[in-house]
C-alpha cells in the first residue's frame, strides 16, 4: 500500500499507542491527522503539556513543531524532560532534504542543537526510512531510562508516497538496557545492609518510572529502613507511611538531612545525587556506606563514589534483593529520627500563632487538606513549588508533576493541560507563583478551547520569591531584579472566560477551593500572601546537607 | 596516565559528532580520536586515546554506551594489543642534506615518499615513541610540517580489554572475540 508520509506518521503515531499530540502546525509540519491535536499558544507550551502528559499516564508523549523557531521553541522543554528522565517524542518539521545546508527559510540544524538534550535523534530525508525511525524513536523513548527522543522530518518526506511496511521488529545492536544487576554485587549489597544500624533509603524519580512503589514499601518495612525523597521521588512511599521522611536535600525537611547525614548505609533508588539533595559533596553522609541501583550506569560515581552499585532495573533489582535481606531491626535508629521530628514541627509555620496574615504555607496546607491528599498537582518553580512539596502531603504515585533537574519556569499550567489530557476524570490543580504564571499564561487560551477541568491556584506575593530569598539571606537584601508587577490577575482570568477569585485572608482559603471545586470547568483563585516569606530549611551553598537555615521558633525571632 | 580505548560503532552518518560531542559535553580530554572502517560495511572502528584517571575512563566508557550508535568498548591499556600511529614529515632539504635523511629514515623503516627541490616528506609508521624518536632527530635538520593520524589500536589473537561495567547496556563483545571472561 502506497502512503504519503504524513500518512505513514500517523500510521506509525496510531500504533504505539497515541491518542493525543500537542503542538503547533507550521510551514514545514502541517499535515492533517485524525488524532486529537491540542494546539496550545507556543510550542514550550506543547512539549511541557506533552511531558506532563507522559509523567502522569506513563504513556509517551508527543510533541509537534514546524521548522526553524517552532523546532527551536521546543528546546527548554526537551532539555526539561532530559533532566527528568521523561518519554517524550518530539516531531519537527524540516525544509525539504535538497535545500538542507543552504539556509532555506526556516531551516534551522534541529539534530545539531538537540544531540546534547535528547537521548537519541534522527533526520528523515526520505519517506521510506519514516516507519522504522518512528518505531525505534518510541521505543528508546521509552524504554531503559526514559528521555526525549526528537524526529526531525524533512518536508519531501512528508509529502512523497512510498509503499508503507510496518517493521515487526527493529534492530539496536548497540542499545540494550540492563535488567538484572550481577548476583555477586546483589550479595555484597545485602551483606552492607545486614551490618547496617542506622540505614536510609533514597528514593528518586526511578521509583515511579519503574513502578518500583510496592517494592520501595516492602523493602522498608522488612528492613526497618525510613525512606527520604528527591523532589521528583515524592509519592513513592505515602507521606503517611511511617516510614517515610518527606523530602530531602536543600528546602528538604530537617529531620531528614539530619537523617542522611548521620546514617551508616545510604540506600539510593533510582535517584542521581543531584546537587540539591546532596548539598557540599565532600561532607555528604561521611559515615555512609553506600549501595547505588540505577538503571544508568553513567550515574554511578557520577557526583558520589559508591560502595556497591546495582546497575538495573529498579522494580526487578528490588525483587531480586528482597527475598536475599533479612528482616532487621532499627528501633533505635528510627526514635532518634523521632525526636528529630518533633524539633522541626516546633519550628513549622503552622504552629505559629495565627496573626492574621496569609502565609503561601497556610493556602498549601488547607488545600491539601480540601482535596484530601489526593489532586494531580503541577507546579512552576520556585517558592511555591518548593511550599507544594513540603506541605502538600502525597500518598500517591504519579501526584506531583514539576520541574525538577532542570527548575523549567512557566512548567506548571501547560503541564495541567497534559495531566488532564492524562487522567480526565482527576481532580487537577497548578500550584503557580506569579513568576512562573506570567512565563505561560498565555496557555489560558488553550485550557478554555480545549475546556480543560483544571484549577489553578495562583500564590502571588510580587517578587520572584527564590531568588528575592537569596538576595535577603546573601546580597543584604539588595533586590535587583526580584520585585514583580502583574496584571490584574482575577480580570486576565476572567478575560479568558474563567471564573476568579482573589483571596487575602486565611480564613477565606477553605471557601475558594471550594468554590474552585464546585464550579464545573478552569477557576483561577489568586492568593495575595505575605511578600517576604521565605522557605525553610534552607541549605546554603557550601554548607554541609544539616547546616540548614532553620525557621525561627517563635514570631519574635522572625527576621533575625 | 594515558588510556586507549576502542569502541566500535555504528557506520552511520552524525556518530563521530555524537561521541565528540559527548566528549565535550562532559568535559573529557582527547589526546587523538581516530575512525576508520573495518572488515564489516556498516561498523567503524575508533580509537580514543586520553589522558586521565582510571576512574574517568570508566565514566567514558559508561557515557560511550549511552549512545544508541555505540556497539562496544574495550580499554585497550597495558593490553595486548598493536597499536601505531602514522606521520607525515616534510623536512627542510637542500640536495646534500637527503642522504642524512635517507638514513635517519632507514633507521627507523621510515620512508621518504616524497622529494621535492628543496624539502622532503618522510612517511613512518609506528608506536609513539618510535615516531617521537625520529621527530627529535629530525628537528635539527628542520620540520616544515608534521602531520599524524593518531593512533589506531587493535587486540592480539583473542585477548581481551578491559570492561569496567560488565553487561552495561547488555554488550557483548561484537568482534572475533567470543569468548568472554565474564562466564
Amino acid at each position: 500500500m502506497k502512503l504519503t508520509g504524513a500518512k505513514i506518521i500517523n500510521e506509525c503515531l496510531v500504533r504505539e499507542g497515541v491518542e493525543i499530540v500537542f503542538g503547533y502546525p507550521g510551514g514545514a509540519i502541517m499535515h492533517d491527522y485524525p488524532i486529537h491535536h491540542v494546539l496550545t499558544r507556543h510550542e514550550q507550551g506543547a512539549i511541557f503539556a506533552a511531558d506532563s502528559y507522559a509523567r502522569v499516564s506513563g504513556k509517551v508523549g508527543v510533541a509537534i513543531a514546524t521548522s526553524g523557531p517552532g523546532a527551536t521553541n521546543l528546546v527548554t522543554g526537551i532539555s526539561t524532560a532530559m533532566m527528568d528522565s521523561v518519554p517524550v517524542v518530539c516531531i519537527t518539521g524540516q525544509v525539504a532534504a535538497h535545500l538542507i545546508g543552504g539556509d532555506a527559510f526556516q531551516e534551522t540544524d534541529m539534530t545539531g542543537i538537540t544531540l546534547p538534550i535528547t537521548k537519541h535523534n534522527y533526520m528523515v530525508t526520505n519517506a521510506s526510512e519514516l516507519a522504522h525511525v518512528i518505531r525505534e524513536a518510541f521505543f528508546i523513548a521509552r524504554s531503559g531510562r526514559p528521555g526525549p527522543v526528537l524526529i526531525d522530518i524533512c518536508k519531501n518526506a512528508q509529502i512523497e508516497e512510498v509503499e508503507f511496511e510496518y517493521p515487526e521488529e527493529i534492530s539496536l545492536p548497540g542499545y540494550k538496557p540492563p535488567e538484572h544487576a550481577p548476583t555477586e554485587d546483589l550479595k555484597k549489597a545485602v551483606e552492607l545492609i545486614a551490618e547496617s544500624a542506622r540505614p536510609v533509603i533514597l528514593a528518586g524519580h526511578g521509583v515511579q518510572m519503574s513502578g518500583a512503589m510496592d517494592e520501595l514499601k516492602l523493602f522498608a518495612q522488612k528492613t526497618q529502613t525510613p525512606v527520604a525523597m528527591t523532589l521528583l521521588g515524592l509519592g513513592s512511599l505515602p507521606a503517611s507511611n511511617p516510614y517515610s521522611l518527606g523530602m530531602m536535600g536543600m528546602h528538604g525537611e530537617a529531620y531528614c538531612n539530619q537523617a542522611i547525614q548521620n546514617a551508616d548505609l545510604v540506600l539510593a533508588f533510582g535517584m542521581r545525587f543531584d546537587d540539591r539533595v546532596t548539598a557540599h559533596l565532600r561532607t555528604y553522609a561521611p559515615r555512609a556506606r553506600k549501595i547505588h541501583i540505577d538503571i544508568d550506569p553513567t550515574e554511578i560515581n557520577k557526583n558520589v563514589k559508591v560502595d556497591v552499585p546495582l546497575v538495573g532495573n529498579l522494580k526487578t533489582v528490588l525483587n531480586d534483593m528482597i527475598p536475599l535481606v533479612k528482616p532487621s531491626d532499627h528501633e533505635e535508629w528510627l526514635d532518634q529520627i523521632s525526636k528529630w521530628k518533633e524539633e522541626t514541627k516546633a519550628r513549622d509555620i503552622l504552629s505559629w500563632p495565627d496573626e492574621e496574615k496569609l502565609h503561601s504555607a497556610h493556602v498549601i496546607r488547607d488545600f491539601w487538606e480540601k482535596t484530601a491528599g489526593d489532586a494531580i498537582v503541577t507546579t512552576g518553580v520556585g517558592q511555591h513549588q518548593m511550599w507544594a512539596a513540603q506541605y502538600y502531603q502525597f500518598e500517591q504515585p504519579y501526584r506531583l508533576v514539576t520541574s525538577g533537574g532542570a527548575g523549567t519556569m512557566g512548567f506548571g499550567l501547560p503541564a495541567a493541560i497534559g495531566a488532564w489530557f492524562a487522567c480526565p476524570d482527576q481532580e487537577i490543580w497548578v500550584v503557580e507563583g506569579d513568576g512562573s504564571f506570567q512565563m505561560s499564561l498565555n496557555e489560558l487560551a488553550t485550557v478554555v478551547q480545549e475546556g480543560a477541568n483544571i484549577k489553578i491556584l495562583l500564590i502571588n506575593n510580587s517578587f520572584l520569591g527564590m531568588v528575592r530569598q537569596w538576595q535577603e539571606f546573601f546580597f543584604d537584601k539588595r533586590y535587583a531584579a526580584t520585585p514583580i508587577s502583574g496584571p490584574d490577575f482575577i480580570k486576565i482570568g476572567e478575560a479568558y472566560g474563567i471564573p476568579s477569585k482573589r483571596v487575602t485572608k486565611r480564613k477565606d482559603v477553605m471557601a475558594a477551593i471550594a468554590f474552585a471545586q464546585e464550579t464545573p470547568g478552569p477557576v483561577l483563585i489568586e492568593y495575595q500572601v505575605e511578600k517576604e516569606d521565605s522557605v525553610f530549611p534552607m541549605v546554603p551553598s557550601g554548607a554541609a546537607l544539616d547546616e540548614m537555615m532553620r525557621r525561627p521558633i517563635t514570631r519574635k525571632n522572625a527576621g533575625k | 596516565m594515558q588510556h586507549t580505548l576502542i569502541a566500535k560503532v555504528e557506520n552511520k552518518p552524525g556518530v563521530l559528532n555524537r561521541v565528540a560531542s559527548l566528549f565535550r559535553r562532559r568535559n573529557f580530554n582527547i589526546e587523538s580520536l581516530n575512525v576508520g572502517r573495518t572488515e564489516k560495511p556498516d561498523i567503524s572502528h575508533m580509537t580514543i586515546v586520553m589522558e586521565n584517571h582510571d576512574q574517568d575512563t570508566r565514566r567514558v566508557e559508561a557515557n560511550l554506551y549511552k549512545l544508541v550508535n555505540v556497539l562496544d568498548v574495550q580499554d585497550v591499556t597495558n593490553q595486548p594489543a598493536v597499536t601505531r600511529d602514522l606521520a607525515l614529515i616534510k623536512v627542510a632539504a637542500e640536495p646534500e642534506k637527503r642522504s642524512e635523511i635517507a638514513n635517519l629514515a632507514n633507521i627507523f623503516r621510515a620512508q621518504i615518499v616524497d622529494v621535492a627541490p628543496d624539502s622532503v616528506i618522510v612517511e613512518i609508521t609506528g608506536t609513539e615513541e618510535k615516531i617521537e624518536g625520529l621527530v627529535e632527530l629530525l628537528r635539527p635538520i628542520g620540520i616544515i610540517e608534521l602531520v599524524r593520524t593518531g593512533q589506531v589500536a587493535m587486540l592480539r589473537g583473542d585477548s581481551l580489554g578491559i570492561r569496567y561495567t560488565p553487561g552495561a547496556n547488555g554488550h557483548t563483545p561484537i568482534s572475533n572475540n567470543t569468548k568472554d571472561k565474564k562466564e
